[in-house]
Formats: C-alpha cells, structure tokens, sequence
C-alpha cells in the first residue's frame, strides 16, 4: 500500500474507503443471519490501520513482549509473596485477628452451626453468598441467552449410539446414580454438621443427573428434569433464599430477633436458617449444573 | 432509625428477585416489570438522597445481626445516595429509550432475556455504590461483568459475539487483578469491612510493615478496576464492544457499567486505603499520566474512525481519561471534578448512543459516515438529541460537559505547578479534537445528500425514544446550568465519604 497524502486520507476517510475487501469481510463471518448493512464494519478490526509489513512485525514481536511483560509481572509477584507473612503460621495478621477469633471461639453458639464454614458464609456474611448465588444464576442466563435454540436440537447420533452401546457406562450409572444423589442429598442436608453445603452437595447431585443423562438419553431424565422444573425449581429456591435474608438482614439492621433459632447445635434441624438455605443453594447448583450440560450438548434443558 | 434507610437493602434484594422472576415471563411483561423496578429504584434513591444530605450524616446499615469487622454492611450517605438515583434513572431511560432497538434487533424469544440482566446489572450498580465490604464489592463486580456480557451477546450477530468474548476477557483480567489485589490486603490486615482495612493500612503505612504487598495491592485494585472501565491502554475493546451492541446496551455498559467501577474505586480510595495513603504512594501519578493520555488516544481514535458507534465509543475512552486525569490531580478539586465528570458522562453518552441507533436506522441501518448524510433530516428529533449531546461532549456552554471541563481547568490552577500545565495543554487539545470529530458529524447529518434518489423520508418518532431523549437533554442542559446546587451537595458527600 502506498503512503497517503493527508488530503488523500481525509477524502478516504470521509469516503468510507477504509474498510477491507468485502470477500475479507464476509470470511470473517462465522455466524451469518439476517445480516444489516452495519455489519460491513467487521472490516474495522483493530489490526486494521496495520501494514503488511508492520503485521508480520507485530506478530513477531509479540510473543517476546509478552513473555518480557510476564517476567516483570513474575517478579514483582515473587517478590510481594515473598514479603507476605508465613503461610498458615499462628502468628499472622489474618489468623490474629478478633474476626477469627470470634468465628471460631463464637460460631457455635452465635448460628448454630458446627460446621463453622457454613456459620460465616451463612450467616455472619450472608449477603455475599446471597450475591455468589447470583453469580451462579447470571452465568446460567448468559448460557440460555447464548446456547439456546428455538428448538431442541436433537443430540449428535453417533454419540448417543456410542454411548447407548456402551455397557460399562449404563451399568455403571445404574448401580452409582442413587448413591451418587443420596450422597449429595447428604451433602447439603449435613452442611452445617460437617464438610459440605449447599455448593458442593449441588455439584455431587448435579454430576449424577449428568451421568444419568449420558447413560439413558436425554428423553428419560427429562421425565425428571425438563424446562419447566428447571426454571421452576430455581425460581423458587432463589426467590426463597433472597426473601428469607432479606428478612434475617431487615432483623439485624434493627436488632430484632428472627423466628429463626440457632436450635441444639449438633441437630438435623439446628442452625436457623442454615439447612434450609444450603438447599435452597444445592438445588439451584445442581439444576445448573446439569444445565449447563444439557445446554451445550442440545441447545435446550 | 428512619424508615428510607431500609431502602437499599430492599432495593437490591428487589432487583435480584425481579431478575429471577423476569426469567420466566413473556418479554412485554419483563418489561413493564423492568421499568417501574428501575422508576422505584430511582424514586427511593432520591428520597434517601434528600434525607442524607439534610441530616447531612453518613449511616452503615447492619446486614445481619453482626457489626463490623464480621458481618457484611452497607454504607448509606449522601453521594452514595446520589449515585444510585442518577444511577437508576439513566437505566430506566436507557431501557424505555432503546425499547425499539430491542425488539427489532433481538430474537423475540430471548427478549425477556435482556431485562434479566438489566434488573441484575441494577442490582450490581447499587450495591456496589453501598457496599460497605470490600469483598461485597467484589462479588458484585462478578455479577457486573457477567450480566454486561448478557446485555451485549444478546444481539447474536458474529461480531457481537466475538466482542463480548473480547470484553469478557478484559473485564475477567481486571476482576482478577482486583480479587488478587483482595487477597493480599486480606493477608496483611486480616480484615475485609472497609472501616477496619483503613484502621489497619494506615497503621501498617506508619509503621512501614509489609511495605511492598500493601503497595502491591493498592496497585493491583487500582489497575484491576482500571482495566474493566477502559483507561488507556486498556480502552481498545470498548470500540468493539459498544460499536457492536444494541444502543441500550452501550448506553448501560459505557455510561453505569464502567462509572460503577469508577466510583467504587473512589470508594475504595477513600474508605480502605484512605486519601493520605493513596497519595502519599504514588499510584495516582500513574493514573494522572494514564488518563491524559488516554483522552488524547481516544480522541485520536474517534477521528480516525468511519463508524458512528465506533466514534462514540472511543469518545467514551477519553471521557474515562478526564475521570482519571481528575482523581490524579488532587484528593479535593480533583476529585469533584470527577464525580461531576462521571454523572455529566453518564448523562450524556447514552443519550449519543440512542439517537445514533435512531439515525443508523433512517439512514437505512448503516452506521458509516457516508450513509448517514442528511440524516437528521429524516429523524429531526434523534438529530436535535444528537446534536445537543455532541455540544455538551465538546463543552459549550449551558451543558454539563462545559461545567466539567470548568471544573478540570479549575482543579488544574489549584494544584501543584508541575502537573498545572500538562492538564491545560491536554484540555485544550482534547476540546480542539472532540469539536473537529463531533463538528464532522453534525454537519454530516444536516448536509443533504447530492444523489437523485434522495427523498425526504421522515421516519416517525417513537413515544418511548423521544421521551426518554427529552428527559436526557433537560438532565443536561438544567445540570449545566444551575450546576452550583450539584457541586455543593457533590463537596458535601465528599467530605462525608
């Protein structure tokens, strides 16, 4: 290309003549639909105001700047580390803290809870975990947004006849798919006696629920799960969860006590609002978790 | 205890519920739901505003039954309050502006879709404009980011989706810079509530212990949110980004999305490390010198770009530069230079996205320079909004963009010699190029087209749009003139935060 005058640019400029060849354009475009005329600017793509000379250049250089960058960044990481106090040493800021101490010297008595993890993600910080669970929630709707389709896509057919003729799977799933759920339902049913919650619980069911819909098909587990409990489901544990804190935090806020009682520690039914709150959260994983499985292999649940 | 002090706990809790229970109605009714959660939102923010700025106190609410240092809390004053009106009412106009946009560009099916992630993005604004614990804001700043990646791939052209991909991985690094930047202040104080990260970092700033990781984490937080609000030289994917979203989505995403971070980082400037600390160490020179260059880069950009969307969207780059610019300054002058700029941008760039999106639309939907001649003459009213948003981006009098480069000016005089007259020269380059590249535009729109085929098409106005333009340049032009009450109430909730 040769070099510009500026009055030369500017005509272009003006003109519209920046763009790159239509074929180029149109090359680019892995997804075409109803396409608008805007869509031409697929040629204004940042490598745009490059050379041929200057590209080859770039893509030379840019393995060793970053690799330049990434050292620097790794040294001033290392050397931070390095003044950071001991790891799991007694005498650190963060293990000294009044925070700790009372989560731990406190947390059964104050929530309930024996598992003191889920006393402080449960209640003594509620609000972020009400937040996570939204996390949760937000990247499901982008995955609906992006994968779903009008309709059921059916599953690619020489996977599910693999699988179907795959006698170790089925039998597999067979004997383990109860006892992976019942596990899972112990998970979130215990996590405030011991290790576990709602979290890892959901994560145990939702596996399984995979596991079944890879051995069996899709169609058989959609007896179980489909659209309508899946949104169904999560509707009403969330809406649960948001209206049961916000509830427990309007308490708080003006020192009231809850309906809600921290029980005998060491209970089933103990910890107030904890055991139902871990299965408000198991179920929302679990059916996210087999979503996001169903999503990307169907482009619908 | 007053009764509007509850609103915000109620306020986020609503938005997330209207986010989950949007997901399973039709698109009309999300809608309708969408619009009066944001209206509410904003009414409610006004009335706790003007409760805050008359017992002129800032409040912390408990959420949940324990104090700080271990439960969560929110913090209530007035710029917080202020911040979340203004906050929820460029959302609502954004959504009722953009409502035509919406349905012809997104599959009907996946439109209820959109208000899901309007209502969680509204959620996010507000707590992360309360919040009181650092780490609250960070798990906000997640449901931030995700929801923007919904409101942009909503519109699933390949471009789109190539963008949020690239949007996604900035904002993704600058969460991660953030949350690492958490971590280190967490294992040097042992604290996550905002009140007690300031007590532990000014004590460990005196006595000069774990020097290099407090520094790093000041560095890692600034640059962490930095990079998910687009100073340069990060800002290259916002051209992408908004240039390729419906306008309502680059009006929420460049105008609430990335003010949100700003201000958060201004929270966190002022409440975890403190304003001695922030500029005692230095980092504020970086951001100065990040933000001047930025505006000139942006500024270049946008001249160099053929695209209307693509202009816009790097105008919204040295718009953050001037944000910048303004918190390296000074901790005073500097500052409420910035806050102004923020709400001033807030305002004004929404407005610039939705009627361009109305005048790609009468230019027989392109958004290149060449088709969108005459233009304003086949939507007088998006032309009169686009124009009048353009004078208020350049700074001519009467608008808000005038008071905010007053304000810079102003803060440029009062501060130290050395920075006094880079701040002018920039200024004064800046305006020179923001008026040569919205000048062009304006005049394009109103030059009619010399081929035959013209004709005088005038496209019908629409109820929703030109309301929501109408309340966009009255924000402007009233704010750009009786701008004395803003910054006063602005001073007043500085020196409360």
């Amino acid at each position: 290309m040769k070099k510009r005058t500026f009055k030369e640019w500017l005509k272009q400029w003006d003109q519209g003549e920046f763009d790159l060849d239509r074929g180029e354009a149109e090359a680019l475009h892995y997804r075409p639909e109803t396409q608008e005329k805007d869509d031409d600017s697929w040629a204004h793509r940042p490598v745009r105001g490059l050379r041929e000379g200057e590209y080859t250049l770039f893509v030379k250089v840019y393995p060793f700047a970053a690799l330049l960058l990434a050292s620097v960044m790794i040294f001033f990481f290392m050397r931070t580390v390095a003044e950071l106090p001991p790891f799991a040493s007694a005498c650190t800021p963060a293990n000294q803290s009044e925070v700790i101490r009372r989560y731990i010297e406190n947390g059964l008595t104050e929530t309930g809870a024996v598992n003191i993890v889920a006393g402080v993600i449960l209640d003594y910080r509620a609000f972020d975990t009400l937040g996570e669970s939204h996390v949760l929630f937000t990247a499901a709707t982008a995955v609906f947004i992006l994968m779903l389709a009008g309709e059921a896509e059916p599953e690619d057919k020489r996977t599910r006849r693999i699988l179907e003729a795959d006698t170790v799977l089925s039998v597999t799933a067979r004997v383990l798919f109860p006892l992976i759920v019942m596990f899972g339902f112990y998970v979130i049913l215990c996590g405030h006696l011991g290790p576990g919650g709602g979290f890892s619980g959901g994560a145990v069911i939702g596996g399984g629920l995979i596991l079944c819909s890879m051995a069996f098909g899709p169609e058989r587990i959609s007896r179980l799960i489909n659209m309508k409990t899946y949104r169904g489901v999560v509707l009403c544990a969330l809406l649960f969860y948001s209206i049961a804190k916000c509830y427990s935090f309007y308490c708080g806020a003006h020192h009231l006590e809850t309906v809600f009682s921290p029980g005998t520690p060491g209970m089933i039914f103990s910890a107030g609002l904890i055991l139902p709150l871990n299965i408000a959260v198991g179920l929302v994983v679990a059916c996210t978790m087999y979503g996001f499985y169903s999503l990307f292999t169907r482009g619908t649940v | 205890m007053a009764f509007c002090l509850n609103f915000p706990l109620f306020l986020i809790v609503l938005c997330l519920i209207s986010s989950v229970v949007s997901s399973v109605l039709p698109a009309r009714a999300a809608r309708i739901w969408s619009l009066g959660l944001s209206a509410v939102s904003t009414a409610a923010n006004a009335v706790l505003f003007r409760y805050a700025a008359r017992t002129n106190t800032a409040v912390t609410y408990l959420m949940g039954h324990y104090p700080h240092p271990w439960g969560n809390e929110l913090r209530i004053g007035p710029l917080e309050a202020l911040f979340s009106a203004f906050f929820s009412l460029v959302l609502f106009l954004c959504l009722l502006g953009g409502r035509r946009q919406l349905a012809v560009k997104v599959a009907p099916q996946k439109q209820h879709y959109y208000y899901v992630m309007a209502d969680l993005v509204q959620a996010a604004l507000l707590a992360l404009v309360y919040t009181n614990d650092l780490f609250t804001g960070y798990v906000f700043i997640e449901i931030c980011t995700l929801s923007s990646c919904g409101l942009l791939m909503i519109r699933e052209t390949g471009r789109t989706i190539l963008a949020s991909v690239r949007y996604m991985i900035f904002s993704l690094i600058g969460s991660g810079l953030f949350l690492l930047g958490v971590i280190l202040l967490y294992s040097i104080t042992g604290h996550l509530l905002m009140p007690n990260l300031k007590e532990s970092i000014g004590l460990l700033w005196s006595t000069g212990q774990y020097h290099l990781p407090l520094l790093s984490s000041i560095c890692l937080i600034c640059i962490g949110l930095a990079v998910k609000s687009g100073l340069f030289p990060f800002h290259l994917w916002m051209a992408d980004t908004y240039g390729a979203a419906i306008p309502a989505s680059s009006g929420i995403l460049s105008g609430l999305v990335s003010k949100a971070y700003i201000f958060f980082l201004l929270k966190v400037i002022f409440d975890v490390f403190g304003v001695d600390v922030f500029y005692a160490c230095g980092i504020h020179r970086l951001l100065y010198v990040m933000g001047a260059a930025g505006i000139i880069a942006g500024s270049v950009g946008a001249l160099r770009e053929n695209n209307i969307f693509r202009m816009i969207a790097f105008s919204s780059a040295a718009q953050i530069g001037y944000i910048y610019m303004g918190i390296g300054l000074s901790p005073t002058v500097g500052i409420e230079a910035a806050l102004f700029q923020i709400l001033a941008h807030a305002v004004t760039k929404p407005a610039l996205f939705l009627s361009a999106g109305h005048l790609s639309d009468a230019a027989g939907r392109s958004k290149r320079f060449h088709d969108l001649q005459g233009a304003g003459y086949k939507d007088p009213f998006a032309g009169v909004a686009f124009t009048l948003a353009a004078f208020s981006m350049i700074g001519l009098p009467f608008t808000m963009g005038f008071i905010s480069k007053y304000l810079f000016g102003m803060a440029a005089l009062d501060g130290s010699h050395a920075k006094m007259v880079p701040t002018l020269l920039v200024l004064a380059v800046s305006t020179v190029l923001n008026t040569l590249y919205f000048a062009r535009t304006v005049l394009r729109l109103y030059n009619k087209p010399q081929a035959d085929d013209y004709e005088r098409v005038r496209i019908p106005a629409h109820l929703s749009y030109v309301t929501a333009g109408i309340v966009f340049m009255a924000v402007n032009l009233l704010l750009g003139t009786l701008s004395r009450p803003l910054l006063d109430l602005l001073l007043q909730g500085v020196r409360l935060f």
